[in-house]
């Protein structure tokens, strides 16, 4: 950031037109960097994108060939002496003029039609010679029934109760232990440590029946709290924010044991705070675990009330029929929430991440 | 007022011991400094009276009662770090009333208290701000205001002011003085620095590898040393300390030390044909007439400071000799000095460095 401060030139717009090459001058690596980030971009956001697009076609022009970027709905007309709206078609009659015409009927193969400005006038049209006349049209249907009638909302609902409270359990048990890893000097303490990191080898795959018994017998099965206690103890956070609280120096805290400080207060008025670059990071890391966790919920919440999200989606993965088109809106909402974790938190990433933090 | 006393006190880290039994009073309102080499054992020791360390054996004594299992938050004892350990995070006010809110004081209580020790130590302008936005000085003046706050039972320096530069340091030494005198608590001050050690102090201690020295007052100290050590350590520039040997002279005996002989009365413990070493100090030679001089040297460095003279001078077979002298000496380098010794200034320690006397007749 103090780089920042120092080059007056880095604004947005000082940025984008920053050159390589001298007096503004255009230099290959200019051209080649540009097409670089590109790329990357395309790479990274295109399937975003897609996705977002995607999610507000119909289903039936999902399944379209070949796919269309914009989603897209048939224009339909009000033509007197019709109760309903007609479909309207591009159609080339048989003296080859194209005409703007609205569908009445359709018979095996032939189309009858008729113009919706001058509604007398009839017209068969074999189904090859139109096509659809067609607008920019976003299918809100997708978003909207979920989340009324599948009771969408209350999976978000729960998602976002197992995603906070526990990131707040996992913050706060990850940093009471990394703290007495980090403090206090006593034997055993590397031992202790290298237990913690020898259980990132263990994995999930192998803890999964005893912990599912274990939950089971506590009596939480189809709670949210057995989706949130298993986990909160994780060995990288305690790493994490252990490895960070050994930066801090002593001497902070043997000055707030000698200002009378309790170990509660010196934990929690002293260290945290200090280590708070460090707790970001696990909590950024904590809430994208917790959000995108799909297999464990999936195990441990059998009733549709409790489920989470990605639980949630997978209930519309049916054996013969995927619906598509739900499962596309739900999950640009599923993505909403870590996005704006991301966008609000990312000066915390990069610099917690790159923590030398503080000196 | 609190009376400190250490009795017996041993510190080992597994196997190696560090301090080998320590007693020592530090009577109420003393400042009372610690002082000795890198490695000594002096912010050990220190850290002790804390409650920082714990330690293996022996007491540590506060008001008469033993302290040694009461925490360091329970002694009511005030630190001030070398590192200053600020707390980053918090403003200066926050930083001077942490140990207060601690204590469940009373808002305005703190308040008072806060304002008070800011307004003696000229902060009350930085009271909003954060540590980084001091400099040295006034982070130090902070960490030392966060000690006055607390009205503590001690206070305790840990080589508050090696982290300042030269001129900011006498500044802050002064005004510990000038602190000492209006608060007048008992202070424990840890330094390697003498100069520091001999204007603050009460009282030093001398230690060297986790054993005192001596205690006594800094004049004391410089003027009657108990042993070579003492002696080397005290005292800016380093006392001269020659090796010799003991032989019969015409009027008592005569210390040969090389190419150097000096005559001296007979000294009780002194026989001829003993080794021993004797020590003079800088300001206690002369530069005088050769017929008269103790021993003949070559100058081979002389620092003219205009208000005072240093001349470095090396004897074939013995240490470099420095004298110091006041006003300008004409002496230039590579130029033979004849120097002369007070002999009421001249220390005679035995072998094993003890002193033997401390000034003899001339």
């Amino acid at each position: 950031m103090s780089d920042a401060a120092a080059t007056p030139t880095r604004t947005l717009r000082g940025l984008l037109n920053a050159r390589r090459g001298r007096n503004g001058r255009t230099h290959w690596t200019d051209v080649f960097t540009y097409l670089y980030l590109a790329f990357g971009i395309f790479l990274m956001f295109g399937p975003v994108i897609w996705l977002t697009m995607s999610s507000f076609k119909t289903s039936s022009a999902l399944l379209e060939f070949p796919p269309t970027f914009l989603p897209l709905g048939q224009i339909e007309v009000q033509v007197e002496g019709y109760d309903k709206p007609l479909p309207l078609f591009e159609a080339t009659l048989e003296d080859g003029t194209v005409k703007q015409l609205a569908q009445v009927r359709r018979i095996g193969i032939i189309s009858q039609m008729v113009d919706p400005a001058n509604p007398g006038e009839k017209y068969k049209v074999p189904i090859n010679q139109r096509t659809e006349v067609r607008e920019f049209r976003m299918a809100w249907d997708n978003y909207r029934d979920p989340l009324e009638r599948f009771d969408f909302t209350r999976y978000l609902y729960n998602s976002v109760v197992v995603t906070v409270v526990a990131t707040l359990v996992t913050l706060l048990i990850n940093s009471m232990a990394a703290y007495g890893l980090a403090i206090y000097e006593f034997r055993g303490r590397g031992a202790i440590m290298m237990f913690v990191i020898g259980t990132l080898m263990i994995p999930i795959t192998i803890i999964l029946v005893p912990v599912y018994l274990v939950v089971t017998s506590m009596g939480m099965i189809n709670s949210l709290w057995a989706v949130i206690l298993p986990g909160a103890a994780t060995p990288t956070g305690v790493f994490l924010l252990r490895q960070y609280m050994l930066t801090i120096p002593k001497d902070l805290i043997e000055a707030a044991r000698m200002d009378r400080a309790s170990e509660w207060a010196i934990y929690w008025k002293v260290v945290l705070p200090l280590a708070m670059p460090a707790i970001a990071v696990l909590a950024i890391f904590s809430i994208m675990w917790r959000w995108n966790d799909f297999l464990w919920p999936l195990i441990v919440l059998n009733r549709s009330e409790v489920y989470t999200l990605q639980v949630g989606l997978n209930a519309f993965q049916g054996e013969l029929d995927v619906q598509w088109h739900y499962i596309l809106a739900m999950t640009v909402v599923t993505l909403i929430p870590v996005t704006l974790v991301f966008a609000f938190l990312q000066k915390f990433i990069t610099t917690g991440i790159a923590s030398s933090g503080m000196k | 007022m609190t009376r400190i006393r250490l009795s017996e006190v041993k510190k080992a880290y597994g196997e190696v011991e560090v301090i080998h039994g320590v007693d020592l009073q530090v009577d109420s309102g003393e400042f009372c400094v610690f002082v000795g080499p890198s490695g000594c054992g002096k912010s050990t020791l220190l850290r002790i009276i804390a409650g920082l360390e714990d330690i293996t054996s022996g007491s540590v004594i506060i008001n008469g009662d033993t302290v040694n299992d009461i925490p360091a938050s329970e002694r009511g004892l005030a630190m001030v770090f070398q590192s200053y350990a600020l707390y980053p995070h918090m403003s200066i006010y926050k930083n001077m009333a942490f140990g207060l809110e601690n204590s469940k004081m009373p808002r305005t209580e703190i308040d008072n208290r806060v304002r008070a020790a800011a307004r003696m130590l000229q902060l009350e302008d930085y009271l909003e701000r954060k540590p980084k936005a001091l400099s040295g000085g006034q982070r130090q003046r902070v960490a030392i205001g966060r000690a006055i706050v607390r009205d503590p039972r001690a206070f305790l320096f840990d080589e508050p002011l090696s982290n300042l530069d030269a001129e900011l340091r006498v500044t802050m030494r002064k005004e510990l003085a000038t602190l000492h005198a209006s608060i007048g608590g008992t202070m424990i001050y840890v330094t390697h620095d003498q100069v520091e050690a001999m204007t603050l102090a009460d009282k030093i201690v001398v230690l060297n590898e986790g054993l005192i020295e001596q205690v006594g007052t800094p004049l004391d100290l410089y003027n009657n040393p108990q042993n070579a050590f003492v002696a080397g350590f005290i005292g800016s520039p380093r006392m001269n300390i020659l090796d010799a040997r003991v032989e019969t002279g015409k009027a008592g005996l005569v210390l040969r030390a090389g190419p150097c002989a000096i005559a001296i009365p007979p000294v009780d413990g002194l026989a001829p044909g003993d080794k021993c070493s004797f020590g003079i100090r800088p300001e206690h030679m002369d530069v005088t007439s050769p017929d008269r001089a103790d021993l003949i040297a070559s100058c081979a460095l002389s620092e003219q400071l205009g208000g005072e003279t240093y001349l470095y001078c090396e004897v074939e077979g013995l240490p470099q000799i420095t004298v110091h002298r006041p006003g300008q000496l004409s002496v230039s380098e590579g130029e033979e000095v004849a120097l002369s010794i007070d002999r009421s200034k001249l220390h005679i320690f035995d072998r094993n460095g003890l002193t033997l006397a401390n000034g003899v007749p001339s």
